[in-house]
């Protein structure tokens, strides 16, 4: 079978195009540089969505946590500590587990045009619980990095923001947010990489992979038992991942320039790797 | 216990007491001790990889350099869970390769066979005929190396910076003291660098406490394995009889691993004003006016 036969068969294969069968004898290195390659969709899908979800999840955090009522404080405070204090790996399990005791109901969502109707179900499968806990999870670590940031704000910034008869809502976002932002990026981007390397425990906590739809360890993981070789599917993840981590490096970059477009280019914070954050 | 003989005619509290007290709630509770064994075995290991890492990287010999730079840069791009589910089979194949090639030189076929590795009898890692004690400790070792090869490079990076951080000043002092370059480091270098490192060193310790559930990915019975086993429905034909715990398990394991990561951030914190004494930072003389 040539190569870009195989691409065809499965490059969409963990989304679920293609040969249904996974190859099992014979396995040959672009079978497995497809494969593994495609598992990767999964790995971007949560990262993506659960980033862009917790990065206004995580502000909203932040900001009730400098509240003065302790209403909105304190389940702020807990929320933080539960999810920085325990491993993400017992999070989905834990999820896992509630999820699949709820009452398999339908929820009618009218949506104007249409009516989607929710089902209690979707939340024991990987594409929705998962994404729901690496959402929270995010949401607590960019908080703790947000709040840091928001108690780094000049104070002088804000004095002069209210000179001009700037409050409430106005002065943050247009003082106080954009300097927040630019503080915590550094930071933010070392949350986001390792919210892309944690997405390859959902499939090897409870969320089963429907149909061996999995991630890139999901498939790298299958061939090596498969093969009994580890040294040809690991290095590939990991080739993958590095790819995807300069990737993410560079867009975050591209930001991180925006949000310091006013400084003198040597007082620009540059994004340097610190294994901060991990779970 | 006498009580527990016929779990059928418990009741309530009784039924409960029994059942917390059965020979596999009695694992699983030993579990709890393997997960700190790991830990308080992995960190002391990690630290001296890291030490290593951190000396090649500023080794004066080019490939040490090299060495260094390629260790702690591994971690940099690629998700631990890659290496933790790497190690131990590479580990394990390299050094029942390497057994094959002296144990039987005789075998003249390749180990990898279309989907197979096959190494002698002799060189198979535990023997065959080796306890069952014997097969756990090795796939516990071959666990705590990977931990270690991981934190270690965390740990490598860390440190690395903490050794550039003190300042030259110091150091220079110590050369114009006429110290020798190992008097040096033992002396000024070393205790000076703690305090930069620690910071650095906690979240890495944090780390590590949360990545202690991976165990279970490893096949070890764990926490995670334990917790299940046995919260999964049991039906009539067991003892006790329950429906679907895994939930209360899982929460336990929550509150746990919580305590332990509150705890270590106490502890740390103990550490850091200890640490700062006599330095001429802010921390130090925080640490100088509270008296310690």
């Amino acid at each position: 079978m040539s190569c870009s036969q195989t691409f065809s068969d499965y490059a969409l294969r963990s989304i679920g195009h293609g040969l249904r069968a996974l190859p099992k004898t014979d396995i040959t290195l672009c079978e497995q540089f497809v494969l593994i390659g495609s598992g990767l969709f999964w790995n971007l899908y949560f990262a993506i969505l659960a980033v862009i979800g917790g990065f206004f999840m995580a502000t909203a955090i932040a900001v009730a946590r400098t509240s003065p009522n302790p209403l909105l404080r304190k389940p702020a405070d807990w929320f933080v500590f539960v999810f920085r204090g325990s491993p993400l790996f017992i999070q989905f399990f834990f999820a896992y587990e509630s999820f699949v005791l709820l009452p398999r109901v339908g929820i009618d969502i009218p949506l104007g045009f249409t009516t989607l109707t929710m089902e209690t179900s979707w939340l024991t499968k990987a594409w929705l619980g998962a994404l729901i806990v690496l959402f929270l999870n995010t949401s607590a670590y960019s908080a703790e990095i947000f709040l840091g940031a928001l108690r780094s704000v000049p104070r002088g910034d804000i004095e002069a923001a209210e000179a001009y008869g700037m409050s409430g809502f106005s002065r943050f976002r247009r003082i106080v947010w954009p300097t927040l932002l630019r503080l915590a990026w550094p930071s933010y981007t070392n949350e986001a990489i390792f919210l892309f390397h944690a997405t390859t425990l959902v499939f090897f906590s409870g969320f089963p992979a429907w149909r061996q739809e999995g991630d890139a360890l999901y498939y790298a993981s299958y061939f090596a038992e498969k093969t009994f070789n580890p040294f040809i599917p690991y290095p590939i993840v990991a080739f993958y991942f590095v790819c995807s981590t300069i990737v993410i490096i560079t867009l975050f970059g591209f930001v991180n320039r925006r949000l310091n477009r006013h400084l003198a280019p040597e007082h620009r914070p540059r994004i340097r790797y610190r294994p901060q954050l991990i779970r | 216990m006498e009580m527990c003989a016929d779990p059928s005619l418990l009741e309530g509290a009784d039924w409960l007491a029994c059942y917390l007290t059965t020979v596999k709630h009695q694992q699983f509770y030993f579990s709890f001790i393997t997960v700190l064994i790991l830990i308080f075995v992995t960190a002391p290991v990690a630290l001296a990889f890291g030490f290593l890492g951190a000396f090649a990287r500023r080794s004066a010999f080019p490939p040490f350099r090299l060495f260094g730079f390629a260790y702690t840069s591994m971690v940099r791009g690629v998700p631990d869970i890659v290496f933790f589910l790497f190690v131990p089979l590479a580990l394990d194949q390299m050094l029942e390769y390497a057994r094959h090639k002296v144990l039987c030189p005789e075998v003249t076929e390749p180990v990898y066979r279309g989907n197979e590795f096959i190494v002698c009898q002799a060189a198979k890692l535990p023997l065959n005929s080796a306890a069952q004690w014997v097969h756990e400790a090795y796939g516990f070792a071959l666990a705590i190396v990977a931990f270690a090869i991981v934190f270690g490079a965390f740990a490598a990076n860390t440190l690395d910076g903490a050794l550039s951080a003190v300042p030259r000043a110091q150091l220079e002092t110590a050369r114009a003291y006429g110290m020798t370059e190992r008097q040096l480091f033992r002396r000024i270098h070393l205790p000076q660098m703690w305090v930069y490192a620690l910071p650095g060193l906690s979240n890495i310790w944090m780390i590590l406490v949360k990545a202690t559930p991976l165990l279970f990915l490893l096949g070890i019975e764990d926490v995670v394995y334990w917790a299940r086993e046995l919260g999964g429905t049991k039906t009539r034909f067991s003892d006790y009889p329950h429906d679907d715990w895994r939930l209360w398990y899982f929460l336990a394991l929550l509150i746990f691993y919580l305590m332990l990561t509150w705890v270590s951030e106490r502890g740390f914190r103990f550490l850091t004003t200890r640490v700062s004494r006599g330095h001429a930072t802010a921390g130090g003389h925080a640490a100088l006016e509270a008296g310690q």
